[in-house]
């Protein structure tokens, strides 16, 4: 893989940096986890943090909303703004020398916003306006559904917050948001590509060293969901059908296993769902499965979308084969896994956004990093027989089934 | 960076844009075959037979073909769109004799009946995944309403009654005429070396058939006004209009694609500051299509349908003012340093490359490394943008409508 330059350092009041030097790029790009995410919007106001990560970039410090997107335009930086369960990430990438201009301005947006009031109804229909999309896109939305089943709340719910919720949402709301998240001592920023070190925490320690240490909130409390079966009708071209069940979460030592077991289900055209679903019964075009999370804890999320008539089967189908893993796996098919993750590691390495997104998060789950010689001696180290013991102690079982479409479905009983 | 080319005496056209320090390969099959090259009867065949492609010839099964690719960890698909059938992947470089092997594969599969019965159900899925896709649906209609009885109005999945009705024999006859050597471009970015391209490009391409297909290319004379809406319960409002754009030929392309930028991009552009960011609309963009022989402005509207009309209207005044007024070097400045920024990070991966590198060729046999097409970019001017609004002033030919709406005014 060769040698990975990553180094860290937490400034005093908190702040982490986590960056990653890198060979053959002219780029830099950066992720800065804020911890503000949808999870910490109070109950009858979901989507606070959503409206608050676009009103955020309108106008900070010196400059307003439009003179703050040209400075960026100008930098060349490709950016992107959003809130997910626990954060609110600003990322972005552009040619290494730029990358000091460019966080000054995000010195003032992290720490000089305006949220500016009469641009408030602006920000909360762009919010609506994206949620409406979500109802009008039945797979999207199964997912989205899917979600807030299987996860306890506030963690399943959608980051983007509950159309019913935004006529509540006033403008003092998001400010609150804003003075309660928005503190050095959990941000992490990561920085990833044609960088010094030294530099960039110098850079990082102008610009954000006089950013004030504050007490963290409380973390909010999980609710779990008892019900497992859904159904939604709408009436929609194909039923989109999302199966939920346990897994391990990053970080425990399982999780590798846990990653194979998924990969021999759904990683590339030879794996079994395509195969099985796909390639033999001609069931359905999309077919997956990915292993997802919180801190914590694990979920594998299945979808598949088909015609309603062949909705059942291809149910049937699915699960057959979630559970069917469990009999045995390949050799072969661990192989295949190790094939692709020893790729696609190494090409991680030609994508500096890449680099520093994932610095950031695992800065995040594990308070470290892990290079991608670890992960890859990880993997490699993997056999059969540990991977199918993993599934054997996390078997596919106990299903959260959603369905979206003209009709319901039956769910087998026996395996549910 | 190093370019080459070579022809082999079939007619396939190979080009590389090699560099020694990347991490990967990439290597792309395009083919000049798409929709626009379709008679009626066999509506959406080049999309299926991209589909069938990937299973297998008389040495490999499908099961095979998916195996080796997944054995080599390559990122690898396909794409069919109006005029080009693309075969891609990326892997890592010592891979490179496998991942031409298959690739070329792809290019001559058997075709056996009983796989081409099973993929038609999967085609038939797919055309209905699209179908609940409501900004596809319209994005469908207004090309086939705006190039009626031009080749480009064809669609690219075909309809459940074209697919059900095809026959693997017409898929045959497709295929012997359509891929022939002289039709194709083998494109590869990155890690490799030429000698062993050459080699292995030889050893898997030199017997395949020459020749090369007639393609019609007269720019389309869409007529005016006209207008389809699809009713569906939903909650937006989706609009997609068309009017004549520069061909992929025309010089004018590039100003073409800044003004898109300039007006229409998803963040600090014209129509984006007007709607989106006012949340009248949740999408609110120009983009510029070019095709051989023809081109589009497309305008795209995604909004609550009552502020549908309101929201038409402000576009058309933006549009107004441009066309009589262009834009500001201040604009234009900005969106030179918008696409030379997505330019060059794109261009730090092999995969980036590839599209720009086969789309040159294919459409212009021009080659480009990054710093020609930063140096072009650089010399487009405001007069360069006037000529341009002046042959295709900004506005719309034809609307189509999906969403909730059973009228939309013009």
């Amino acid at each position: 893989m060769g040698k990975q330059l990553i180094q860290t350092h937490q400034f005093a009041n908190g702040l982490t940096l986590v960056t990653e030097t890198m060979e053959g790029v002219q780029s830099a790009a950066f992720s800065i986890m804020v911890p503000g995410g949808s999870i910490y919007d109070e109950p009858h106001r979901r989507g606070t943090a959503s409206i608050l990560s676009d009103l955020i970039t309108r106008g900070a410090g010196p400059y307003n909303s439009q003179q703050l997107s040209c400075a960026l335009d100008d930098l060349g930086v490709q950016r992107h703004e959003g809130a997910s369960s626990a954060h609110i990430t600003f990322s972005g990438a552009t040619l290494a020398g730029n990358l000091g201009e460019t966080l000054k301005i995000y010195g003032e947006i992290l720490k000089a916003p305006h949220l500016p009031k009469d641009q408030f109804d602006a920000s909360r229909a762009g919010t609506a306006q994206a949620l409406l999309s979500v109802e009008d896109d039945p797979r999207q939305k199964a997912m989205v559904e899917l979600k807030r089943r299987t996860f306890p709340a506030p963690w399943g719910l959608p980051s983007d917050g509950e159309l019913a919720d935004l006529q509540h949402i006033t403008i003092k709301d998001v400010q609150a948001q804003y003075e309660s998240c928005f503190h050095p001592n959990e941000t992490i920023i990561g920085i990833a590509g044609k960088i010094d070190f030294e530099e960039v925490k110098q850079m990082i320690e102008e610009i954000f060293g006089d950013w004030e240490f504050r007490a963290g909130r409380e973390e909010p409390d999980l609710v779990p969901e008892e019900e497992k079966i859904f159904f939604t009708e709408q009436e929609s071209t194909q039923s989109h059908i999302g199966i939920a069940y346990d897994a391990v979460p990053y970080g425990h030592p399982d999780y590798y296993a846990a990653w194979a077991a998924v990969g021999i289900l759904s990683g590339g055209m030879s794996s079994r769902l395509f195969t099985e679903v796909r390639e033999k019964r001609g069931l359905c075009y999309t077919v997956s499965a990915s292993l997802t999370g919180m801190p914590g804890l694990g979920r594998v999320l299945c979808y598949a979308g088909t015609t309603t008539e062949r909705a059942q089967e291809t149910l049937d189908v699915t699960l057959q084969e979630l559970v069917r893993v469990g009999e045995g796996i390949e050799e072969s098919e661990l192989e295949r896994c190790k094939a692709r993750a020893k790729s696609s590691l190494v090409m991680s390495q030609e994508s500096s956004s890449s680099r520093a997104s994932s610095i950031a998060r695992d800065w995040y789950y594990l308070q470290r990093v892990t290079t991608l010689d670890q992960i890859s001696e990880e993997i490699q180290q993997l056999t059969t027989k540990r991977v199918l013991d993993y599934i054997h102690t996390y078997p596919a079982t106990n299903f959260t089934v959603l369905t979206i479409g003209p009709q319901p479905l039956e769910v087998p009983s026996d395996i549910s | 960076m190093i370019f080459h080319k070579v022809q082999l005496k079939n007619g396939l056209q190979i080009i590389a844009e090699l560099n020694p320090h990347a991490h990967s390969v990439a290597v792309g099959y395009f083919v000049r075959a798409g929709s626009r090259d379709e008679s009626t009867p066999v509506s959406g065949v080049s999309h299926f037979l991209e589909h069938m492609a990937f299973k297998g010839n008389e040495k490999y099964s499908a099961d095979d073909v998916n195996r080796i690719f997944d054995e080599i960890g390559a990122n690898y698909n396909a794409s069919t769109s109006e005029e080009i059938t693309l075969f891609y992947g990326s892997f890592l470089p010592e891979y490179i004799e496998t991942a031409m092997e298959l690739l070329s594969t792809l290019i001559y599969p058997s075709l056996r009946k009983e796989d081409f019965d099973m993929e038609k159900k999967v085609i038939l899925e797919e055309i209905g995944m699209y179908d609940d896709l409501h900004s596809f649906t319209a994005y469908e209609k207004s090309m086939q309403t705006h190039f009626a009885g031009h080749p480009l109005g064809q669609s690219i999945l075909g309809t459940v009654q074209s697919i059900t009705d095809l026959t693997d024999d017409q898929m045959r006859q497709y295929h012997t005429d359509h891929y022939l050597a002289g039709n194709l471009t083998l494109a590869i970015a990155g890690n490799a070396d030429w000698d062993q391209i050459l080699e292995l490009a030889n050893r898997f391409c030199a017997d395949w058939p020459a020749g090369t297909c007639d393609r019609p290319t007269d720019e389309a004379t869409p007529a005016k006004n006209r207008q389809v809406i699809i009713e569906k319960e939903i909650q937006q409002q989706h609009i997609m209009q068309l009017a004549p754009a520069p061909a992929a030929q025309d010089p004018l392309r590039l100003p073409a694609e800044l003004l898109s930028v300039i007006l229409g991009d998803d963040s600090n552009s014209r129509l984006y500051w007007k709607l989106v960011d006012t949340g009248l609309a949740e999408s609110a963009e120009l983009g510029f299509n070019e095709y051989d022989g023809s081109g589009t402005w497309l305008t795209y509207l995604c909004s609550d349908p009552e502020l549908t009309e309101s929201n038409l209207q402000i576009f058309q005044e933006i549009y107004d003012e441009v066309n009589a007024n262009g834009v500001t070097q201040e604009e234009l400045d900005r969106a030179k340093n918008k696409i030379a920024s997505r330019l060059v990070l794109r261009s730090e991966r092999p995969m980036g490359r590839l599209s720009s590198l086969g789309g040159n060729w294919v459409y212009r046999q021009e080659y480009f490394s990054v710093e020609d097409d930063l140096k072009l970019l650089e010399s487009v001017t405001l007069e360069s943008i006037q000529e341009l609004l002046k042959k295709y002033p900004l506005g719309h030919s034809t609307t189509a409508a999906v969403g909730p709406m059973v009228t939309i005014g013009d």
